[in-house]
């Protein structure tokens, strides 16, 4: 299942209900990215701009990926978008399955697939001002890991 | 065709979106890319290093030589920092 929105989301109760009446499941791996405090100076703030209607597309077509790779009962990213203060949630992936093995790979694949294709912005807001967050290398390896399978 | 921008290609062109008629001589995205960078002024410096540009049609990932109709929704975008 796929989320985007702008308010908060509660990662315990979204756990709950992505594993509850299942009882095949026997594993769920989750992943949690936040808005870190500092990047070499103080962050007041931070803005997600996103792509309406892309930005689900491209999510949907990433879970389904997941799906045709690994054995999963459940799936759930919620993402967020708007302006958010440093230590706030911007997104969770949870994967479920009847084995760990699974759970944890298809997590760390969405993760690293959402990140270079889900089309998401981020500026940040410093003492400095304002900037458009830089593609990094690092996290296009990440994905590439993941092209041969 | 509708033209959309975003993150900082928004920001340096001034707008997010525009109506643009297609242009007979625009026949795939980078002829599309050549006519904006004509018009001079913003969008020549925002669209300057094309290999900082991504681009979507119909909501779709797609590469420089994909054609253009009529009626797409063309998407122009600096590469995605999300998640």
């Amino acid at each position: 299942m796929i989320r985007v929105q702008r308010e908060d989301f509660d990662p315990g109760a979204e756990l709950e209900t992505l594993s509850r009446g299942n009882p095949k499941i026997g594993a769920v791996a989750s992943f949690i990215g936040l808005v870190r405090a500092e990047s070499g100076e103080a962050l007041r703030a931070m803005t997600l701009e996103h792509y309406p209607g892309m930005t689900e597309k491209e999510l949907s077509l990433i879970e389904r990926e997941a799906k045709r790779r690994w054995p999963l009962e459940a799936s759930l990213i919620i993402h967020r978008f708007g302006r958010l203060q440093p230590g706030e949630r911007i997104v969770l992936v949870a994967t479920a399955s009847s084995h760990r093995e699974a759970a944890f790979a298809a997590c760390q694949f969405l993760v690293d697939w959402l990140k270079t294709k889900a089309p998401f912005w981020k500026s940040e807001e410093t003492a400095a001002g304002e900037r458009w967050v830089e593609a990094r290398a690092e996290d296009e390896e990440a994905a590439g890991r993941w092209k041969a399978q | 065709m509708r033209v959309r921008y975003f993150a900082w290609l928004r920001a340096r062109i001034g707008r997010a979106e525009e109506e643009i008629p297609l242009p007979p001589e625009v026949g795939d995205v980078a002829a599309l890319l050549d006519w904006l960078v004509g018009r001079g002024g913003s969008y020549e410096a925002a669209l300057a290093n094309r290999g900082a540009i991504r681009v979507a049609v119909n909501k779709e990932y797609v590469g420089f030589s994909h054609p253009l109709a009529e009626g797409d929704e063309v998407a122009l975008f600096p590469p995605v920092t999300g998640g």
